[in-house]
């Protein structure tokens, strides 16, 4: 005769121990307990678990043991939600040659009735699932690549030119947090290329402006509107609450101020910058890496660096070299690929050519090198009075 | 002759160019080449006393001359001379 549900269980208890959870609890709570296997269903295990179990659904149980498992001597506690599946799950343990399995008395359900800690699981929720889907699908990024953007911080200096797109794609990209630092307001000259403000926004803050902007596409995102100028008493506060810096400003003196204080406060930085049809991109790691003073010592003089708002600027140009920066940003908060440091790409969209520089720490930086004396300056003044020439205002 | 690419800001002291061809066996005389053709170009890279600004980095193909013999690093016809000028524009 086969054997009934009743009988397997009762089999599986002649050499499976049953272990209470207040015998195991101490154990899982100094470290010293057996490797617990959960052989719930996904759904079951999202809603928490014992802390430090693994994961293996029943049904992948004798396929992935060997992997969580070597050794068959090693003491394994089995978990499911009563008892009953992990009790069968142990027994098939013990078939396959483990020593030391025992069963967790009453499941799930009996340790967390007796107020044992419990692991939740952080997941994505189906919303998320379904609009971040694209990014799961990349082994690359995956959920973890996902949950890790979620929680990430950006700082982007400008919701102009470059800010606009890179504030857009990081925040469709679910950026968990962006600050936008930008003391102007939306014109209508702006229009042509900032495309994340709008006509009827045009007088409104530029932080504000794309704040509803991004509002509108990825309400889950946090955005920091911060609309004042940053500066030496500011910066460090600012950048230290932040993962990475997105360097979108207009003048050098903020450049070459945003530059040290990504060293200071040890924040990669995401430069570029643009004029007519020609963008440079690159990224700065902090002491991991060329700076951007190993790059450039010293601004030219201001006839050599004009504004986009004196020189003029391509308006898709920015959108190229903004999305450049979204990328090289999501790059390093995910830790994946290789990223601009160390080489500067420049962008000839009127020869559509992309040309790569190769970038190296200098020995002798004054912000960076084994010799420097890192401290906020004044820079405006620094930027008007180094060498020969005056004045570096974009 | 080796190929300098000229950068947006000194395009119009180039007569509208984005590259010119120059003559020379290093980055020094290869940049007198292009500053006698182009003496405006001159006026903006170079000091009083002829030496280069220290805001103006200058690449032999993708490597920065600094970093080789600056302007004693020798130039073949093949070769491009970058002139790179930082860009402070972001918006």
């Amino acid at each position: 005769m086969s054997p009934s549900y009743q009988d397997l269980l009762g089999n599986a208890r002649e050499v499976i121990p049953e272990v209470e959870p207040s015998e195991v609890a101490p154990r899982v709570a100094d470290g010293t307990g057996p490797l617990i296997i959960d052989v719930r269903e996904t759904a079951e295990w999202d809603q928490g678990h014992l802390p430090g179990a693994v994961h293996i659904p029943r049904g992948f149980l004798e396929s992935r043991i060997s992997g969580t498992a070597p050794d068959l001597d090693q003491e394994i506690l089995v978990s499911c939600a009563s008892g009953q599946r992990s009790l069968l799950s142990a027994k098939t343990l013990h078939d396959m040659g483990f020593t030391n399995v025992t069963n967790l008395a009453g499941g799930f359900a009996r340790w967390k009735q007796n107020n044992h800690p419990v692991e939740v699981p952080r997941i994505l929720t189906a919303a998320q699932r379904s609009r971040y889907s694209r990014h799961i699908l990349i082994p690359e990024v995956g959920e973890e690549g996902q949950m890790k953007l979620l929680d990430s911080k950006a700082l982007l200096i400008g919701a102009g030119g470059l800010g606009s797109p890179a504030a857009y794609y990081l925040a469709a990209a679910g950026v968990g947090t962006i600050g936008l630092v930008d003391d102007d307001e939306v014109d209508e000259s702006n229009l042509q290329r900032q495309i994340i403000h709008t006509t009827d926004r045009v007088g409104m803050n530029k932080g504000e402006s794309a704040k509803q902007a991004i509002a509108a596409l990825n309400p889950e995102v946090q955005v920091n509107v911060h609309p004042f100028r940053i500066n030496r008493d500011n910066v460090l506060d600012l950048v230290s609450q932040y993962d990475v810096i997105v360097d979108g400003a207009d003048n050098f003196p903020t450049r070459y101020l945003l530059a040290d204080a990504s060293l200071m406060t040890n924040t990669p930085l995401v430069h570029a910058s643009i004029l007519r049809f020609e963008g440079h991109a690159s990224v700065f790691k902090p002491y991991d890496g060329p700076c951007y003073r190993c790059l450039f010592p010293e601004p030219p003089p201001p006839d050599l660096a004009p504004s986009c708002g004196e020189a003029g600027v391509l308006g898709v140009l920015c959108g190229v070299m903004g999305n450049i920066q979204a990328t090289e940003a999501i790059k390093v908060l995910l830790d994946i690929g290789d990223t601009l440091s160390g080489r500067l790409l420049i962008y000839d969209a009127l020869g559509m050519t992309f040309t790569e520089l190769k970038v190296r720490r200098d020995p002798d930086c004054p912000s960076c090198g084994p010799n420097a004396d890192l401290q906020l300056r004044d820079y405006e003044a620094w930027c008007a009075g180094v060498g020969s020439h005056a004045g570096a205002h974009a | 002759m080796s190929t300098v690419k000229i950068p947006p800001v000194l395009r119009a002291a180039a007569g509208g160019e984005r590259t010119v061809e120059a003559s020379g066996a290093t980055v020094g005389e290869v940049l007198a080449s292009l500053c006698d053709a182009h003496p405006a170009i001159g006026a903006q890279i170079l000091t009083a006393d002829g030496e280069l600004h220290k805001f103006v980095n200058v690449y032999v193909n993708d490597e920065d001359a600094r970093l080789m013999q600056w302007t004693d690093t020798p130039v073949g016809d093949d070769d491009t001379l970058l002139i790179l000028p930082a860009m402070a524009g972001g918006q």
